[in-house]
């Protein structure tokens, strides 16, 4: 079972309910796919038991010695990452376009080290990760590459939790591709009810399903309401609704699961959620080993 | 002057202080997180002019094609595949950039435009607005801000409401940037995704200085940083579950009377720093 937590907006709660969530299935492998900002590995202590160098795309470097300056290059980049023959690394997206257009045969197309790739192996279980270089391209080939890590750690029946990137482009789908469950976690904000609806869309856009959790659910009744009628129209269940709860921003600070706080309210809201979580994915699994079966 | 609003973490508050911004300093608005924008929401902007984001595809002559497989090789996002009896485009790998033309010795390869997204522009309580609007299903959110922000009407002062992260979205955004603030929150999270978020900055030689939002009177994570860094702290917004319930309502904040001397504060400071006149 690999379950994706994405939200759209950002900040609405999705690294709180992943380490919540994994707290209360010790066994299961994580996945810190927000490899922009990633936070989950933060909760974690561990020995990172492999590392390896990814290079997401190529850049264009050329070579003084064999530029005659001829322009050929900045007439054919459709990026505009090239001025007189030099490369704005900023804007270059690695086509390669211009190495195959210089007559001189002065531009060659360079790999970059754009993060290391990690396997680190905490007191609860594998984790899968990246340290990404700032200003880095291709977190999308990266993200796949940390679901694919996870996957090859996981046993059988063990679960994938992967902590997802805001938005709806190449991170996000990037990290829901084939995925068992999308959770996603919302706010009831005008705002987080936007960034929602874009979200439901892009998983029926994939076709790959989709359940939601309400985090702060009592700070706007109207658009609670309207996050859940929402979700009716679209087939999808409401499994999560957690209140506001000063315990959440002190667990952060303390780096320690909310679930492990006695009385907070988000913490009994999360074990009510991976209550209905697993009773969501047992007819999930069902289903697929149907599927299956039948062809 | 171009004032881009960024912060590492998502949800930190970059929107709500991008459009009070605006608002307060009658500055242009331009939001750059095509893929989430909500600027409008706050501002509701009038007369919305909207114009697609065409990205090119290649399309074969099959007549003239001979099936070499070159275009294939050449493009660096696998966008094409060579199956013996064509040549299989995936669409939204295409990033548009004309090299499988470039070694296509029969000329067989010709082009035509598939729209990624939206550009919009309006206007609202007396600030120009612009934003971008992916579409579902894209990768690619990087034509979509490059369009827009080649869109926009010469202005004095823009404030540009940037994506998430510290990525392409955010790069493409920074190439516009004359100076840039950093919104965070005082957490763990905050602070180290807006590390990332300085580390971008000083790497591009942009000057910038922090907003701590939901500050709770103890931001003394965030202020540590900012003075072992030599990083100006530009005001703080207290947090408040008045504001809180405001915002989810889609109101500017900035103009709720417990907030507006923060807002006020945190422009004085970065006109300053920014030599802004």
């Amino acid at each position: 079972m690999e379950l994706t937590i994405i939200s759209g907006k950002g900040g609405t709660g999705k690294t709180t309910v992943a380490v919540a969530l994994a707290d209360l299935n010790r066994n299961a492998v994580k996945a810190d796919c927000d490899v922009d900002a990633p936070n989950l590995y933060l909760y974690y202590k561990g020995d990172d038991i492999r590392r390896e160098p990814f290079s997401g795309l190529k850049q264009a470097i050329v070579n003084e010695a064999l530029c005659t300056d001829c322009g050929v290059c900045e007439s054919v980049c459709r990026f505009d990452a090239i001025a007189g023959h030099t490369i704005d690394p900023l804007a270059c997206e690695g086509c390669g376009a211009c190495a195959l257009a210089c007559p001189q045969k002065a531009i060659s197309m360079v790999p970059q080290h754009d993060a290391d790739v990690i396997m680190t192996k905490t007191d609860a279980g594998m984790l899968s990760r990246a340290d990404m270089a700032v200003g880095s391209e291709g977190s999308g080939k990266l993200i796949t590459l940390l679901r694919k890590n996870a996957r090859e750690v996981a046993e059988s029946g063990q679960w994938i939790i992967a902590d997802g990137s805001p938005g709806v482009g190449c991170a996000v789908i990037s990290s829901i591709t084939a995925a068992d469950l999308i959770l996603i976690v919302t706010e009831p904000t005008l705002s987080g009810l936007a960034d929602f609806k874009r979200v439901i869309e892009l998983s029926e856009h994939f076709g790959i399903p989709a359940a939601v959790c309400v985090n702060k659910f009592d700070l706007n009744a109207d658009v609670a309401e309207q996050i859940r009628s929402y979700s009716k129209e679209h087939g999808v269940p409401v499994i999560g609704e957690i209140p506001f709860d000063e315990t959440v921003p002190r667990s952060i600070n303390e780096l320690k699961p909310v679930t492990q706080y006695e009385g907070s309210a988000a913490g009994d809201a999360i074990r009510l959620l991976w209550q209905k979580l697993n009773a969501l994915t047992e007819s999930i699994m069902h289903k697929n080993d149907a599927e299956k079966g039948a062809s | 002057m171009n004032v881009c609003i960024l912060s590492g973490k998502g949800g930190t508050g970059k929107t709500t202080v991008s459009v009070n911004l605006a608002v307060l300093l009658k500055t242009d608005y331009i939001d750059c997180d095509v893929e989430e924008p909500n600027g409008f929401l706050f501002l509701g902007p009038e007369h919305v002019t909207k114009e697609n984001v065409p990205v090119d595809y290649p399309v074969f002559d099959k007549t003239k094609c001979t099936l070499c497989g070159n275009c294939a090789s050449a493009c660096e996002f696998h966008a094409l595949a060579n199956t013996k009896k064509s040549i299989l485009l995936f669409p939204e790998l295409c990033h548009g950039c004309h090299a499988c033309e470039l070694v296509c010795a029969p000329e067989a390869i010709g082009y035509r435009q598939r729209m990624v997204g939206v550009v919009e522009h309006g206007e609202a309580k007396g600030v120009r607005c612009a934003r971008g609007v992916l579409n579902i299903g894209e990768n690619m959110a990087v034509p979509v801000i490059r369009r827009l922000l080649g869109s926009l009407a010469p202005a004095k002062h823009r404030i540009l409401d940037c994506a998430p992260g510290t990525s392409c979205n955010v790069t493409t955004t920074l190439k516009h940037a004359d100076a840039a603030v950093v919104i965070t929150e005082p957490t763990v999270f905050g602070l180290h995704d807006m590390s990332l978020a300085v580390e971008l900055l000083q790497k591009r030689n942009i000057p910038f200085g922090v907003v701590i939002n939901k500050s709770g009177g103890t931001d003394r994570l965030i202020e540590h940083y900012c003075l072992a860094h030599s990083i100006p702290l530009f005001g703080r917004i207290p947090f408040s579950r008045t504001a809180a319930q405001a915002y989810s309502r889609g109101e500017l904040i900035g103009e709720l009377p417990e907030m507006k001397s923060a807002f006020e504060q945190i422009a004085r400071n970065m006109k300053e720093a920014f030599a802004w006149n």
